[in-house]
């Protein structure tokens, strides 16, 4: 199979990669790039879990080919926070919240979030939950997380008051 | 020991900062030098025997450095056994790869080692399997009678049958009695579906003869072992190593038949060998849980006393069970009287092969006990007419008659069985949701509350499961490391060791940290199971500190020239009882005990660093919870929205409430998903339904109500009187939810037995029902 040429923005860097075709951008931000914090729970959609940032929307890295994306400004779990080893809003609000076990279906969960927060910064309980529907998570019963997004709005508001 | 001051606090976790930032370290975010990638060609056949097998296609492809088939591997076996169960269990017979026969659809068949996963996927399209399809064993109800055998070796398709008293010892009870209430109830297949499938990484370096594995596992000691004796590699040659695994549920605790394989083949191959599986694969080959059934029935007196109880039951076990499941199913016999007094009650307990995934341990292996009885209490209360909560007071063990010897032999104490229901139910206003329950109906809307009670043997105190082991070093520096067997599934153990040993040691939690889940640096410990880690953690930790605490204190009484006895621990600090000023720093101690040790007091060694290991002091820790559910059902479209979900569970004192609150919550969605949503079908000729998460429903957000909590403090005679709480929500939440609905169409004369309770169900049980 012929590699393609790709040039991508990742967490506001400039990086350059060879792929096939056939290679999802999960798998070529996971295995060309060593961005393993977008992790792949069901490779067809539905779980959430490898959800990127892609030009500001969030998409499923698993159902976008690496080639579809060339040229495009990703955002990863990784790129999610203000700088190394701090935590933006909705981080914060998911460590205050219990809204991590595992941890496998998280970083899917912060950018979904992120995303949906910059659209809709005071939502109501039921679009929350509408919102999240979108991302599964088998270890917390979704009680932290749902707090978390409640939580996260208001370290938004705080930050930008 | 100082009071706690970080245990019972919702401190925050340990895991979380890596974990949110991408930073987690799960077995496929690792990329070793020269690493292959290993796929499964898998059976898809539900049973056929395997006449040959041609692998020169997959060999020609590009990027192909071996195929393996069961030729290659199965002769390397030396021995393949679980710890927990032993060399002489009575095992299902499991060969690596499939030899002469293919039993389930996903059966691995050929192993395929390629430079990366996608070209081992296409090279596994072109092994080219002959099989002859036999006729397969489907069904689970039939299969005892049926002339195909799952394992002809076996010669029948019953695993194993255990049974307590015989139906007849309870006939004079149940002819007497006022009431006698009987039922067969049905639960299906459901799987545990972690996020994060089964994968690991094995690498073999055959110039020191060691083994090294990266692997998503519940217990990294558990692989080690069984790698050791699988491979014939001496066991302290073999390492093994977790950091983050993307949950397990019991699914990751013991090696499976594809595991197996990879070990194998990572000599041969001469490079890390990587096997992850796909969503797909998981939900093809990892293990099915649940599929059973039983006929139940229990004899009550006019007043609604119980007076015995019954229980034939079937589980199916597929075509390789891990482990052996026999024990399982006598468990849910042994257990079927639950928190109530039961004067008389006996069991039978079969378990049977078919040509389906294997059965794995999954959250509360035997639940059905609580499901079956519960949901026969609820059907048994609308027979005689009185209320289901009435019922159960009339039924549920007291605080004063504990300890208390159910008649199959199970001794409960430190348990709230009463309390737990009376604190759900005062939350929940039970007279209150019955009055609005009656005003809806008269609206046409169908309310409906269910609950469901039920006690639990935590923390397994026998065999492997029955110690557990802590070091704990002071540095040089005066912080901390913990080392234990542990390891991250989701269960927040680091962060639980962190709370336990700055207490026990009297430090600031900032200055510890935990090594956990590489067996090179942990004791022994047989992994996260049976609801055991806070307990049997809390246990080796405590241990150990004492040891450490008691050399602290000899060095500062010796340093500030005081009394042992009047040196207390606090903050990082070792000061004088009533003269806090008087202190000496855990830094400058531990620089004495590192690099001044001719100036400790006599008999203390240098160094500030112990192990020691914590052996149960019962056989188990009894647990209990009472959870109480409401819904509305809609009759037209079968729809079920959850209203209020409540759970009252009694786990004695909390190490740290967010941990307990976080673990029920999780048990409890497993449990509303396996009663409304999922179900890992097959269809008559073998064929799994259900293999994209699509297909298998897991509950979402949307789904999903506001759990409320409630808690009651029973000290259990374990260590800090904690008790396990990581299986109870799944256990408790089917019964209250299939009671909620239940209770919701009791208008329609509708009794429920079969499970789940999706929409065209529901709407197929009105129909019936109608009169």
């Amino acid at each position: 199979m012929t590699d393609q040429a790709i040039a991508i923005t990742v967490n506001g860097e400039r990086r350059k990669g060879r792929t096939e075709a056939r290679t999802t951008l999960a798998d070529f931000l996971r295995d060309e790039l060593a961005l393993t914090g977008t992790h792949v729970g069901c490779e067809h959609g539905v779980c959430g879990a490898c959800t990127v940032l892609l030009d500001g929307e969030a998409v499923r890295s698993c159902l976008v080919l690496a080639v579809q994306a060339d040229g495009a400004d990703i955002t990863t779990i990784e790129g999610i926070g203000p700088e190394p080893g701090r935590l933006g809003p909705v981080q914060q609000a998911f460590m205050e919240c219990h809204g991590l076990q595992c941890g496998f279906c998280t970083p899917g969960f912060v950018v979904s979030v992120t995303s949906f927060l910059a659209e809709q910064p005071a939502p109501t309980d039921d679009e929350i939950r509408e919102m999240l529907s979108g991302n599964i998570c088998r270890c917390t019963g979704y009680q932290g997380i749902v707090a978390a997004v409640h939580r996260a709005t208001e370290l938004i508001e705080e930050a930008t008051a | 020991m100082s009071a706690g001051r970080y245990t019972g606090a919702r401190v925050g976790r340990v895991e979380d900062q890596r974990l949110l930032t991408g930073r987690g370290t799960y077995v496929d975010d690792i990329a070793l030098p020269g690493m292959l990638h290993a796929c499964f060609v898998r059976s898809p056949f539900a049973r056929a025997a395997i006449n040959g097998i041609d692998t020169s296609a997959a060999l020609a492809a590009p990027g192909v450095r071996f195929v393996f088939t069961a030729a290659d591997l199965n002769p390397d076996v030396k021995q393949q056994w679980h710890t927990s169960m032993g060399p002489a269990s009575p095992e299902t017979p499991r060969p690596p790869l499939a030899d002469d026969e293919a039993r389930f659809v996903g059966d691995p068949v050929a192993l395929v080692v390629a430079e990366t996963r996608a070209g081992a996927e296409d090279a596994a399209e072109l092994v080219v399997v002959d099989y002859e399809p036999l006729p397969p064993v489907v069904d689970y109800t039939t299969a005892e009678h049926a002339d195909a055998l799952v394992h002809a070796t076996h010669g029948s398709n019953v695993v194993g049958e255990l049974a307590g008293l015989p139906a007849s010892a309870l006939d004079e009870v149940f002819a007497s009695a006022a009431h006698v209430v009987s039922e067969t109830i049905f639960q299906q297949a459901y799987a545990a579906a972690p996020m994060e499938g089964r994968g690991l990484i094995a690498q073999f370096t055959s110039a020191t003869g060691e083994m090294t594995i990266h692997a998503a596992t519940q217990a990294p000691h558990e692989v080690r072992l069984f790698c050791s004796r699988l491979l014939g590699i001496p066991e302290h040659r073999v390492r093994v190593v977790m950091r983050d695994t993307g949950g397990a549920f019991g699914q990751k605790v013991m090696v499976q038949r594809d595991e197996m394989c990879v070990m194998l083949a990572a000599p041969k191959v001469g490079a890390p060998l990587k096997w992850v599986e796909d969503r797909r694969e998981n939900l093809l080959a990892a293990g099915k849980s649940r599929q059973e059934h039983a006929a139940v029935r229990m004899a009550f007196a006019d007043d609604g006393a119980i007076q015995g109880a019954y229980i034939d039951f079937v589980q199916d076990c597929g075509a390789y069970p891990t482990p052996w499941p026999v024990m399982t199913a006598a468990a849910v016999g042994m257990l079927f009287p639950g928190p109530y007094r039961v004067p008389r009650a006996g069991f039978t307990a079969k378990t049977i092969y078919t040509n389906t995934v294997g059965r794995t341990a999954y959250r509360g292996p035997w639940q059905f006990e609580s499901l079956a009885r519960e949901v026969l209490l609820d059907i048994a209360a609308r027979r005689i007419g009185i209320d289901p909560v009435e019922l159960r007071r009339r039924n549920l063990l007291h605080s004063d008659e504990l300890p208390y010897r159910n008649p199959n032999g199970m001794t409960y104490d430190s348990i709230s069985a009463l309390e737990t229901l009376e604190q759900a139910l005062e939350m929940l206003d039970y007279d209150a949701f019955r009055a609005e329950q009656a005003a809806a109906r008269g609206a046409g809307r169908y309310l409906g509350v269910g609950t469901s009670s039920y006690v639990e043997p935590s923390t397994p105190g026998y065999g492997s499961y029955g110690t557990e082991a802590a070091t704990i070093r002071v540095e040089p520096s005066g912080t901390v490391n913990v080392y234990i067997a542990g390891g991250s599934a989701g269960n927040s153990i680091e962060t639980t060791v962190v709370q336990l040993t700055a207490d026990a040691l009297g430090v600031c939690i900032d200055d510890v940290n935990t090594i956990q889940g590489d067996t090179a640096l942990t004791g022994f410990g047989a992994g996260t199971a049976g609801s055991r880690s806070a307990s049997m953690t809390a246990g080796a930790v405590a241990e150990t500190a004492a040891i450490l605490r008691d050399r602290i204190r000899a060095i500062a009484a010796h340093r500030l020239e005081a009394a042992v006895d009047d040196i207390e621990l606090s903050e990082s600090r070792a000061s004088v009882r009533g003269t806090p000023s008087i202190s000496i720093s855990f830094a400058e101690i531990a620089a004495l005990a590192y690099f001044e040790p001719y100036a400790l007091p006599p008999g203390v060694p240098a160094g500030l660093e112990a192990t020691a290991r914590y052996t149960a002091a019962v056989p188990s820790i009894w647990v209990n919870a009472s959870h109480v559910c409401t819904c509305e059902v809609d009759v037209l479209t079968g729809r079920v929205q959850l209203l209020r979900y409540i759970v009252s569970e009694d786990c004695g004192p909390m190490i740290n409430p967010s941990v307990v609150e976080g673990q029920i919550a999780g048990g409890v969605v497993q449990g509303i998903g396996g009663v409304l949503f999922e179900h890992l079908a097959y269809d008559e000729a073998g064929n799994p339904l259900t293999t994209t998460l699509m297909d298998y429903l897991v509950p979402s957000a949307a789904e999903v109500p506001a759990i409320e909590f409630g808690h009651i403090e029973t000290p259990s005679p374990g260590p800090g009187g904690y008790k396990g709480v990581g299986e109870g929500g799944a256990i408790g939440a089917p019964p209250a939810v299939v009671n909620a609905v239940a209770d919701a169409l009791s208008p329609f004369g509708v009794t429920i037995t079969r499970l789940p309770l999706s929409p065209s169900n529901i709407v197929k049980l009105l129909q019936e029902g109608a009169p």
